[in-house]
Order: C-alpha cells, then structure tokens, then sequence
C-alpha cells in the first residue's frame, strides 16, 4: 500500500474520509429495519402467524395477533430509528467539520469528509485530527506534538509523537511516497516507510512508526499547528475498524427461553396435529361432517382435500399461538430496561470522590449478575488502588525507608547505610530520574505518565532532593541536591513492554559519559546482572514484595563508544525494518541491556482498594471462584492475595511457575507434566466428589487449594509442543482449578487474560464468568467474559466504555452480584416461567375445547378476551412482581453471601422446575375446563331456569383463568408494596370492569355481539360464583400446601428441582 | 440495551468526561435520588405463609365448604326432574313412523304423542326444556353463521353478512333471519296433557314467555321498523330455506312476540357450549299454593313432529325440571365443594399432626441448619 504525500496522483481505490457509522437512510430503512426485526425468531413467528390469518379462514381475526405485532414492531423500529438519527448527526458532525487541507501551496478550507488519502492537513490545538495522519511538520521546535488518546483509549495523558525525521521545513517541495500496512485496528502498532524524493538525489527512506501516526479521534494538545499528510482514511482508520460491532453478550436466561420456547412450540404443533387428525377421524363418520343444519359453503367444498387439511392445520396453529406470547418479550425487554435503572439509581454505587454512581452500557445482562461463578479481577487498581506511594529502596544491599519526618530536612534517612555510599545513593536517584517517560505537566507542579509506577518513582527522588525538571528537545534537565541543574541528553529509549518487563534509556551526560539506565522486574533485571550483586538486593526485594510492595530493580551500564555506535546502529535500523520490526527491536534491547550493574531496588506501594478482602471473601462464600489475573510478579500479587483473602492461612498452595519448574534441574516440560500431575492428584482425585449446592460449612472442612501459575507457564501448559499434550495439559489444568477456591495467574500479558477467560467459559458445564477490570489492559477480558465490569478507575476510561456495567469502587460488586444480580435473577426466572405458566392454562381449555366442538377451532374465549389477556388482564401484575420483588430483602442478601449458592447454575430455569410450572398450567387448564364442563351438564344454571351458552362457558372459564394466574402470582410475591397491591388488585378490577363494559353495549363496529350481557348474567347465577370460587380455591391448594409440605423436608428440598420463590422463606426464617 | 459503540460526543474532539450512552446512563456526576422507590426501599408487606397461617385456613375453607356443599347437594336433590326421550328409534316408540317418514317437503306435519307418569308431584313452577343430543350447535362453522346486525334490526336485513353462507340468499332474494343457526330452528311442538283419573284429557297451560335473557329479547334482537306491520317489513326478504313459515308468522297472536323478537327464536340463536343440550321451551306457572303445579299421575306429550335429527344419529329429549336458587338440577356442584371440604379438612389434620411432630423434633434435637 503506497500513498503518494504531495502528488497529484491519487488512486482511486482509497475510501474517503466519511466516517458512516448509521445502519439505514431514509430510503432504506422501512425494509432493512422490518428485515432486521423479522430476522429474530420470534418475530418471524409471529409473523407467520398473523399471514396465516390473513390468508386462510381462521377461527381468530388476523386483528388479535396483528395488533401486538404491530405494537411491537412499531416500538422497536422507533427506538431504533431514533439510535440511528442520533448516530446520523455524529457522522455528520464529523464528516462536515470544516479542516484546513494544503494543495498546491494553498489553504483550502474543506468539509472532513473530502479528504482523500494523501492529502496534507493542518490541525490546529485542541483540535481532533480529521484521519490519520503522519506528521510531518510541527510547530514546536523539537519537532514533536502533543496528542491526548482520552477518547480513543481512555489514557488521558500527553503523549509524544514525532515528525518524520529530515522532512524538510518546506512542505511545498516535499515529493515523497508513503508505504504502509494494510489498514489494522491495532491502535498502538504502526509500520510504514517513507521515501523521500529529491532533485536528482537517491530517494531517502525513513522509517514510519506509531510515534509518528497522528489517529483520527486524538486531540492536539501543547502544540499551536501540525501538518500531516492523510494515509488512513474514513472507514480505514484505526478508530473506525476499532468501533466496528462489540459483539452482543447474551445472557443464560435467554438461551433457557429459547430452550422452552422450542418445546412449547412442540406442543403447539402436536396440539393442532392431533386437533387435525381427530378432525378427519371424527368427520369420516356418516353425518358429521355436513349435517343438514351446519352445510359447508360452495368454496369449502371446492377445496381440494389435502389443501384442506392443512389449512385446517394451520387454522388449529392459529387458534393455539397464543401459547407463545408476542409479549413475553415487550415485558422481558420492558424489564430489563427500567430494571437497570435501580442499579443507576443505586445510591450505595455512588462515589463521593469521583460524584459519579454505578453505569449500566448494556442491559440485557442484569440477571446474568446473579449467576457468576467465576470472577477474574484484576490486581492493579482493582484489588489494589493503583495509588502509588514510594516507601523505600534498597541501594547496594542497604535499606533506605522514607519517613514522613519534617524534622529532616532532605526526608533521606539511612538506617541502616554508611555514609560513604553517598556515590551510589546518587547514581541511583539519578536512574530514579532518567529512567522514564514522565512528563512534567506545565501550567502546575505535577507529573503525567501512562504508569502511576513511574509518577511514585519521580515524586520519590524528588523527596530525596532530585527534581526532574523535564524534557526539552532531547535534554533532561536534573535538579541535583545542590540545587544544581544537571543536563543529560536522551539519546535513545527502550520503552516498556510488558514481555521485557523492563524499560531503559541511553543518555550522555554533560561529562560526555555514556550511560545506560535499566529498570524492571527483578526477574528481567537480575538476570542481566553481575551475579554477586544480586544476592544482596534479592533478599530486600524477595522481603518488600511479600509485603505487597511492587518492586523494581534499578541497573546502569557504562557504554563506550564502540557499544553505544553499535546498539545506536542496531536501534536505528530495526526501526525501519519494514517486516517483523517488534521482533528485531526486541533483539537489540536484549542485545544492549546486558552485563549491567546493579543499583538498588525500589519498593512501591499500592493500596488495597476499600472492603477489598471484605468483597473477595463475600464472593467466596457465595460460591464464586476468585481469580486474579496480573501483570504484576508472584510475590507480590499473592501478597495481594493474603491480604484480600483470598488465600487463608491453610490454604495449601500449588505453584506452577517458572521457579518450580527449574527447581528440579530438569527440563522444563518434564517437569511441567510431572507437577501438573502431582498436583491434580491432590486437588481433584484426592477431593471428595463435590455435589451441587455445596454449602459453605462443608467446604470448610476440606483442605482449601489456591493455585499460582505465572505466564510463561500458562503458555506452555496451552501451547505445549505437541497437539496431544497441549490438551491434556490444558484438561489437567482446568480441573486442577476448578478445585482450587482461588486462583492466581500473574505475569500475564492482556491476551492471556482473555485466553484464561475463554477457556473457562467453555469448559465444561459453560461456567458463567465475570471479569472485573479498570484498565485497558482488562478490556480484552471484560469483552470476553460473559459480564465484564469496568471500575471507574484512574487508568482511563477505556475500560468502563467496554464494559456492560461499571462501578466506581470494586466493594460495589458484592452488592452488585450478591443483591441486585440475585434479585433480577430470581425476578426474571420466575417472569419466564410465569408467562409460559399463565399461557398453557390460557390456552389448554382452548385445546379441550376441541373435542367437544366437532374439531371445527371454536375459539372458547371471545376474541377481545384473546387479545387483551396477555396486554391487559395479566401483564401489568408480573412487570411490577419482575421489578420490585425482593423475596428476600437485600440486607439478608448482603450479609449472607450462601444464598447466592441458591440459585446458582441457573437453578430457577433448568428443566426441573421449567417441568413443574408446565404441570402446574396443565392442572390447572385441566382444572378450568373440566370444572367448567361439569357444570355445564345442565345448562340452566340461572335461578329463573334460563340457560347459559358457549360464551357463558367460556367467560366463565376465562373468569377464573384471570383470577387464578394472578392470585397464583400473589401468593409468589414476597414483597407487597403499594405498587403491587395496585397493580394486582386492579388488574382484577379491570378485568370486571372491561368484561361489564365490553358485554355492556351494542358495538356497532362488531360484527356479532357475542357478550352482550354474558358477564351480568353469568354474575347472575349463584352456581357461577360457586364454580369460580371453587376452583380458584382448587387450582391454588397445590401451591399453598407445598409451602407446608417443604418445611418439614428442611433445607433438603430446595436441591429439589421445584423450586418456587415461596421456598426462600425458609431461608428468611432461619436467619 | 442501548450498547451504541460509537460515541457522537467523543468523536468531535471533546472528551465528555463521563462517557455516559443514552439510556440507563443518564444519571451521571450526581448523586442518586435517595428515595425509597429508587432505593427499592418502599415500604413493603411482607407476607409468609408459614404451616401456622395456612393450618387455620385450612380448617376454615374445610368448614366453609362443607356446608355449601351438603346445602347445595340437598338442594340439588330436592330439584324434581323428569326426562322422556321422544326420538323415535327404536320400532315400540310412539314417534318411530314420523322419525322413519320424515321429509322436507311434507306438507301435513307428523304428530305423535307419548305417554309417560309421574311418581312425585311437582310442587313449584315447572320448567319445560327440549333436550338436543349430538348437535353441535358449537361448531365453528355454525357459530359464526348469523348477523346481529340484521336481528337487531339493522339496515343489513336485505344485505346479510357473508358469514351467512350459505345461508344468505334464496332464489337471489335476502333470507331473514339469515344464516345456519336460523335456519336450523327446532320447531317441534310440544302440548302436555294431564290424564285424569277418569280418562279426560286436560290441557296444561304453558307461558312462552320469559323463557329468553331480558337483554336480548329488548335490546340484542328488534325487529325491523317496529313490532307494527311486520309483514311490510320484512318485505324483499326470504324464509330460511327449511322454515315452515316466514319470521314473521312465528307467533301471529303476539306481536310482542314475533319476528326477530319471539322467544323460542331467540333461546335458539344463544348457541349451545357442548353437544349435548338442553334449551327452556315452556314455563308451567303454579297456579293455587295448595295443588301442585304438576301433580303425580299420567300425562301425554303431543308432538308435532317436524325437526329431524336422525340423519346425524342426534336424539331429543323434552325435560321437565323445577328450579332452585342454583339454577337446575346438577349434583356436581354438591359433590365437588363437599369433596374440596372434606380433603381441606383432612389435610388440615395431617398438616397438623405433622407439623406438631416435626416441631417438637426440631425443637429438641435442634437441627442446625
């Protein structure tokens, strides 16, 4: 891929610079919307449905399903027409936001959107950048620019890009090509070369590296002007193939209805099988078919046969559908939706220090909350602050310890050190202020950098009377304890990267020295050191880390001029290898970062976030398997769990890491398998067989297991030489921590965090996981589990904006998971089970009905009744029951965590109690229409000796229907607010209310008065009233005596699969 | 819910801070409501059935239903039914020539009389039924066939409904009523005769009205300009195809009953719910407080024999039946609240003998659970 950068020529096969981030226009949005939304199952169905009535001669008018359709397409096709506006008016702030392009010399003003590949842009500060672009000119004078990556990101500070070396100053005599990758989201990678052409000279090529890519969506920050020119463009830059589709987390709850809708669909096609066989089985004897009082019409008996019977099929489907509710699904949205308002409005999530309270991105996951059994979390700024504090070092093998004491001028106080080590201390706080990328934040005293580590270190040997000054055009400017100004001249940086574990930098001091400065992980440093330096130091940072420090080492080298030519050489052409430029880099920095001296080491330390160990252990009891996933090294992120703990006193640690697998002298892998072995040995054979539901005292008086596993490891357990192993290893290894009640992986890059993720979530048995996370290393893990939660933390903010919930601190989540996710759980499992409850008892009298009516799909109930049932008479009891139910209240939630145990494993949606509410619909439909058909013997039921018709049975049958779903939903409904009261008892009162006023009047738009006066004279009969009362009372016996009968069995009984929320009573009794 | 990935605000270059979606995040750098529906902290009931709230009701619907149902069970035994099949099946029966004979284009109608006795008098007044089997006045097809509109005197009585078919027009000209349930209107007659001891036969007087729902007679079904004149009105129309006489010849003595409006026509069109039914026909008033509406004795049922239901193996019945404050006879509902009764009771002492057995248990050993 070239792009010419000043030339005229310009190849058509870039895009331009619109961004479209819309999913329809005005044309095409009817038909991609309505394509879109029948695209969903149930929609589909529902559709179908509503044709088929419209098509064939149905017993219901197309009107009963049509309507609710209708309603719901309409709703969704305006919700998502209004995101889509709102996503027209973004694009179009952006495509016609006006930028300066240079052409010819000239300043052109331009809309964004027309600028093409090539072109040369000039931003000015504070402006974002139109495209991507490579900076070519800017305005400062050590040819760099500020940029802020906050809304690409999240990562608020300045960062530093650079011109392309040698480009001249005169833009307008510029002739060059750009070569660069293929567009790539990968927003801190860059490769590209740059060839510079000049009058009659060999063109030069520089080297193009993200250092030098301006990205569309940064901000210009300390800098007047840049000029770029543009190589990625419109829907090729890396923020647009970044945004592109966060895929949608579904949650288990939808699977389970999807599950039941399927053999509720079974049921609806074997209902009107049978309904259509019967049909014709009955007919062929003589006489019924067409007796002279009920003759077919010409058409009907013009229908072919087979025609005939299928629609008669499809007719019985039609009569039948409402056993699958087209509102089932308004109310589950409806619910999740204003569900998520709660945890908004949660004034427990509210945080002081950042005014800001719990976010909700994504709602469709609420009840997920309550199902977690896996949470992996995050060390740093998750368990821990990430509120750095520098709080001592060790220099050559002697303890340095900060104390806040004003009585000391300096705040340096030896403890334990001679004096005359004076020469080292200062070389080390001279590394202490090299050593890093901080930038010094000008209009105020302050330091950004992209690592909190690095802010400590500075502020640290500040405090020892070293100021950085900062970096001006490649010097660093020191503030000795002299108050003296020491210069040094950067001359290279070897950044950080997280396999290295180690960052350094080159600079010459004023003296015309050479200096390499090294600091890193203990592990990364020690080896690169002279060895007998190492044991004094080892000691201190082995000390400092199990204390919970984080600890770094710091080294130095003298370069001669021979080295520095060489790793100067080294560096340069590695970064302008075109191919593999990571790979070559990272073997020169191994090849320069040798043969060091250490200095000392420091000790940082990061707070435990508040209720940190109160939250891990709430999980715990919950059932919930702790994970910690870091970067940081062993020792201190399993000091980190000591001091949550996660880790007891007794627990029994099993370590798989690089340090047990040399301890043995043998190879690696040998010892890889042996270990994996071993220790599967002790944590799964050994361990008693675990059962479901086990309960926190009988864990207790098993050995507990915590498993350490460092990265390297991770990744020959997962990508082991051969194929046969690397899945027995990684089987070995996942049960090994299925058994472990905590896990710790540290050293882990933020791929491998998504790996161990997704290697969980599809182990066996699909475990629900969480990942909790602050920064944007987490994000990779929060989008792979199945509900990620990003912590308003302080590096940035990229996490939150991945994440489907956020929180401010991490002790939000024990009420986050243990209160809200139970309660939305066990209100969405019984919303489901109650809607396919209340529609099989609807819908059964109406598939009895059949057999008594010739098989001809006479509807039992009056089409109105057939509408309104699942809109008015019973939706509204269940919306209220779904949001404001708290069988349990959430103080008892909170304080005993076991009870999440409850309804772990999706306890309240499995087949068991799915099989429970199905009998229970059954009986009572069975109920409903027998009760109402013995009645019916004799029809003269009114006192004047006048007889009741088929509408009378079916109101009456209707009756108690209505009352029965909604006093079954009473007697489950722990928590009777007003709003419950009003809604339930005037769901009741509406019903009578609509069936008096509705039978009340001549409709003139009617076609049949049906249930003219059907409900005053049904109201009537004292008989009528007796079969009401009688089985309403019947149908809810069963219900009532089960909460006796499940006393006495004890806890026991909740393992049963029927469970009902009338059973969590126990739970609050005993408490 | 509203997971839009691609944030308008943060595009143009100022970072809002809290990059808050549409949605369930809007409430953002504020503090929550601290009110007790936000909080979910409304003041709630918190009703639980424990064994000791549900024992007592238990025993109290036991000792509720059990009366009602003794009550209704002895009221429904108290209720004096007497039921003749009149088809004419079998060869011995009085009927067996009009029902073998039957065709529609008879002209003299068929009669035939059945004797039967009744053992106990009938003490209150006498609901006179006809009793229909096997017709399935519930199909779907027959259900739908009517127009309310036209019974109501509406402007569709030369234009009926298409659900009519094929019961909408006869040689191009408007049925009224239309339809099949119309068309289908039972006209037998039924006289009932008291046998004297002497031989004579003495005519018992039945009242053809009241047997329909007031609401429909007044207000569902009117007929067309007015109950004055009716054989204007109905003109430009056509009798049901297997109606004897046009509607408005039902009951020529009465025009507050005929037409649309005549009751027998009216109890025909409230369709039956099962196969099996029975419809009101005659009310036999009590005449004196001291005999008895029906006296014990024999009698003879004339029947005019005009409404075939052998051709679907359908059988008729004439039912004479008193009426208590439950409506007819029906021991179902008797039976059912006493059974309902009897278990609430007898679960109530198990449940009770139970729970006392496991409290006193739990209460000693003192199971930690």
């Amino acid at each position: 891929r070239s792009c010419p950068a000043n030339e005229a020529f310009i190849p058509p096969k870039f895009c331009d610079n619109r961004i479209v981030s819309s999913k329809y226009t005005v044309w095409n949005f009817l038909p991609k919307n309505l394509f879109e939304q029948f695209r969903r199952i149930a929609n589909f169905y529902f559709l179908i449905i509503f044709l088929v009535q419209v098509i064939v001669d149905t017993p219901t008018s197309p009107v009963t399903s049509g309507l609710p359709l209708f309603f719901v397409i309409t709703v969704t096709a305006i919700k998502q027409g209004y995101e889509d506006w709102l996503r027209h008016k973004a694009d179009n702030e952006v495509n016609k936001y006006p930028v300066t392009v240079l052409e010819d010399g000239r300043r052109i003003r331009k809309e964004s959107e027309k600028i093409k590949v090539g072109d040369v842009v000039e931003v000015e500060e504070n402006e974002t950048f139109p495209c991507d672009l490579i900076l070519l000119q800017s305005s400062r004078d050590d040819d760099t620019c500020f940029v802020t990556t906050a809304s690409l990101d999240g990562e608020s500070n300045h960062k530093t890009h650079y011109t392309v070396p040698d480009t001249e100053k005169d833009l307008e005599s510029l002739n060059a090509t750009i070569e660069c990758e293929q567009p790539q989201p990968d927003l801190y990678k860059f490769v590209g070369r740059m060839h510079i052409y000049k009058n009659n000279q060999e063109p030069a090529v520089r080297s193009l590296g993200p250092e030098n890519l301006l990205l569309k969506g940064a901000t210009l920050k300390n800098t007047q002007k840049i000029c770029g020119v543009a190589v990625y463009t419109g829907m090729e830059t890396k923020m647009a193939l970044n945004y592109q589709g966060k895929s949608q987390k579904r949650s288990a709850v939808e699977k389970s209805i999807n599950a039941f809708l399927l053999v509720y669909l079974c049921i609806l096609v074997s209902k009107a099988l049978v309904c259509t066989t019967l049909k014709y089985v009955w007919q062929s004897k003589p006489g019924q078919d067409e007796p002279w009082y009920n003759e077919k019409t010409q058409r009907e008996k013009d229908t072919n046969l087979y025609l005939k019977m299928f629609t008669d099929f499809l007719s019985f489907m039609v009569l039948f559908n409402f056993i699958i509710p087209v509102s089932m699904y308004v109310t589950v949205e409806m619910q999740k939706f204003l569900g998520s308002f709660f945890i908004t409005w949660d004034k427990d999530f509210f945080d002081p220090e950042i005014q800001e309270g719990a976010l909700v991105n994504t709602s469709d996951l609420n009840e997920e909350l309550g199902q977690v059994e896996y949470v992996f979390t995050d060390k740093t700024g998750t368990l821990t602050q990430n509120n750095m504090e520098f709080i001592e070092c060790c220099i050559d093998g002697f303890q340095y310890k900060y104390r806040d004491a004003s009585s000391e001028l300096d705040g340096f106080c030896v403890t334990d050190g001679p004096v005359y080590l004076d020469k080292w201390e200062e070389l080390f706080l001279r590394a202490l202020c090299l050593c890093h990328t901080v930038q010094v934040k000008e209009p105020t005293e302050g330091f950004i950098a992209s690592s909190p580590d690095e802010v400590a270190l500075v502020k640290g040997a500040m405090r020892y009377g070293f100021t950085f000054l900062g970096l001006e055009s490649k010097t660093m400017k020191i503030l000795n304890r002299n108050n003296d100004v020491e210069m040094y001249e950067l001359l290279h940086v070897l950044n950080f990267d997280p396999v290295r574990r180690r960052m350094s930098v080159i600079v010459r001091a004023i003296s015309g020295d050479t200096l390499l400065f090294c600091k890193g992980a203990d592990s990364s440093i020690f080896p690169r050191v002279r060895q007998e330096e190492v044991e004094r130091i080892r000691m201190h940072v082995e000390r400092n880390a199990t204390e919970g420090y984080r600890t770094l080492c710091v080294a130095y080298k003298y370069l001669s001029a021979e080295e520095y030519a060489q790793a100067d050489a080294g560096l340069r052409e590695a970064r302008l290898a075109l191919q593999d430029r990571e790979q070559k880099l990272m073997a020169v920095y191994n090849q320069v970062e040798t043969g060091m001296s250490l200095i000392g080491a420091t000790a940082v330390e990061d707070r435990l976030q508040e209720e940190a160990a109160e939250t891990m252990e709430a999980l715990q009891g919950a059932g919930m398997k702790v994970w910690v996933l870091t970067g940081d090294k062993m020792e201190t992120a399993k000091s980190t769990c000591y001091a949550c703990r996660l880790f007891q006193r007794n627990t029994e640690l099993l370590e798989l890491t690089v340090r047990t697998l040399e301890d043995g002298g043998r190879r690696r892998e040998e010892r890889l398998h042996e270990l994996l072995l071993e220790y599967h040995k002790k944590a799964v054979q050994d361990a008693p067989p675990v059962k479901a539901g086990v309960t926190r005292s009988w864990s207790l008086t098993n050995q507990d297991y915590g498993f350490i596993i460092d990265g390297a490891t991770l990744s020959m357990v997962l990508n082991s030489s051969t194929e046969s192993n690397s899945s027995r290893y990684k089987n070995l290894f996942l049960q090994i921590c299925q058994n472990c009640t905590a896990v710790l992986c540290c050293r882990m890059a933020p791929l491998q965090k998504a790996q161990i993720v997704k290697m969980v979530k599809n182990s066996k048995g699909c475990p629900i996981t969480l990942s909790i996370g602050d920064g944007a290393n987490d994000v990779s893990m929060i989008l792979e589990a199945h509900v990620g939660i990003g912590i308003k933390g302080k590096e940035g903010r990229q996490a939150v904006r991945n994440s489907d919930y956020a929180i401010p601190k991490l002790k939000h989540l024990k009420k986050l998971l243990l209160a809200h996710g139970h309660l939305y759980y066990v209100r969405i499992a019984h919303l489901v089970q109650y809607f396919f409850y209340k529609n099989l008892c609807f819908i059964l009298p109406q598939f009895l009905y059949q057999f008594f009516c010739g098989y001809s799909q006479q509807p039992l109930y009056d089409a109105a009744y057939l509408t309104m049932y699942n809109i008015c008479f019973t939706s509204m009891p269940i919306l209220a029951y779904s949001l404001l139910e708290q069988h349990i209240c959430m103080e008892v939630l909170l304080d005993n965590a076991t009870l999440y145990r409850e309804i772990a494993k999706n306890a309240m949606l499995r087949w068991g109690p799915f099989l429970y509410w199905t009998l229970l619909g059954v009986f009572h439909g069975l109920l409903f229409f027998f009760g109402v058909r013995y009645l019916f013997s004799n029809p003269a039921l009114q006192d004047n000796g006048q007889v009741f018709g088929n509408w009378s049975y079916g109101t009456i049958v209707f009756t108690v229907l209505v009352f029965t779903v909604t006093l079954k939903l009473a007697l489950d409904t722990r928590h009777w607010t007003w709003i419950n009261h009003f809604v339930i008892w005037g769901s009741l009162a509406f019903y009578v209310f609509f069936s008096f006023f509705w039978g009340g009047i001549i409709w003139p738009f009617l076609r049949q008065q049906r249930l003219y006066f059907v409900f005053a004279n049904m109201l009537s009969s004292v008989s009528a009233w007796l079969v009401i009362i009688l089985l309403i009372l019947l149908s809810l016996l069963p219900e009532i005596l089960l909460v006796v009968f499940r006393k006495p069995r004890g806890p026991h009984s909740r393992q049963i699969a029927a469970v009902t929320p009338l059973s969590y009573k126990h739970l609050k009794e005993r408490q | 819910m509203m997971a839009s990935s691609y944030n308008a605000k943060e595009e143009d270059g100022h970072p809002s801070g809290a990059s808050g979606h549409g949605g369930p995040g809007v409430v953002k750098s504020k503090k929550p409501d601290n009110t007790a529906f936000k909080q979910q902290r409304l003041p709630a009931w918190q009703p639980i059935l424990t064994a000791g709230t549900v024992l007592p009701a238990f025993f109290v619907i036991g000792l509720i239903f059990i009366p009602i149902g003794i009550g209704l069970y002895v009221t429904s035994n108290n209720i004096k039914e007497f039921e003749i099949d009149y088809t004419g099946v079998n060869m011995d029966s009085p009927c067996y020539t009009c029902a073998k004979n039957f065709s529609w284009n008879n002209t003299t109608p068929c009669t035939c009389s059945v004797d039967f006795t009744l053992k106990q008098p009938f003490e209150s007044n006498v609901f006179m039924y006809y009793g229909l089997s096997n017709f399935y006045q519930n199909h779907r097809r027959y259900v739908k066939s009517r127009d309310d509109s036209q019974l109501n005197g509406g402007r569709s009585l030369t234009d009926p409904s298409k659900e009519c078919e094929p019961y909408r027009k006869n040689d191009e000209l408007p049925i009224a009523p239309c339809g099949a349930i119309a068309n289908s209107l039972f006209n037998d007659t039924l006289e009932l005769f008291h046998i004297d001891s002497n031989g004579s036969r003495n005519a018992i007087p039945l009242v053809k009205k009241g047997i329909a729902w007031w609401t429909d007679k007044h207000v569902k079904f009117r007929n067309p300009g007015g109950n004055s004149n009716l054989t204007q009105a109905f003109l430009g129309t056509t009798k049901p195809v297997n109606w004897r006489k046009p509607v408005y010849e039902l009951d020529p003595s009465d025009p507050e009953n005929n037409g649309f409006i005549n009751e027998d026509f009216i109890v025909w069109m409230r369709t039956a719910a099962l196969p099996t039914f029975r419809k009101l026909y005659r009310i036999i008033q009590k005449k004196s407080s001291t005999t008895p509406t029906l006296p014990s004795g024999k009698y003879t049922l004339d029947i005019i024999y005009n409404y075939p239901v052998l051709s679907f193996d359908g059988r008729k019945r004439m039912i004479l039946s008193t009426i208590s404050w439950m409506g007819g006879k029906n021991p179902f509902l008797g039976i059912a609240y006493i059974t309902v009764g009897s278990i609430c009771f007898f679960l109530g002492v198990v449940l009770l003998i139970i729970h006392h057995k496991y409290d006193t248990r739990n209460n000693s050993a003192d199971i930690p659970n």
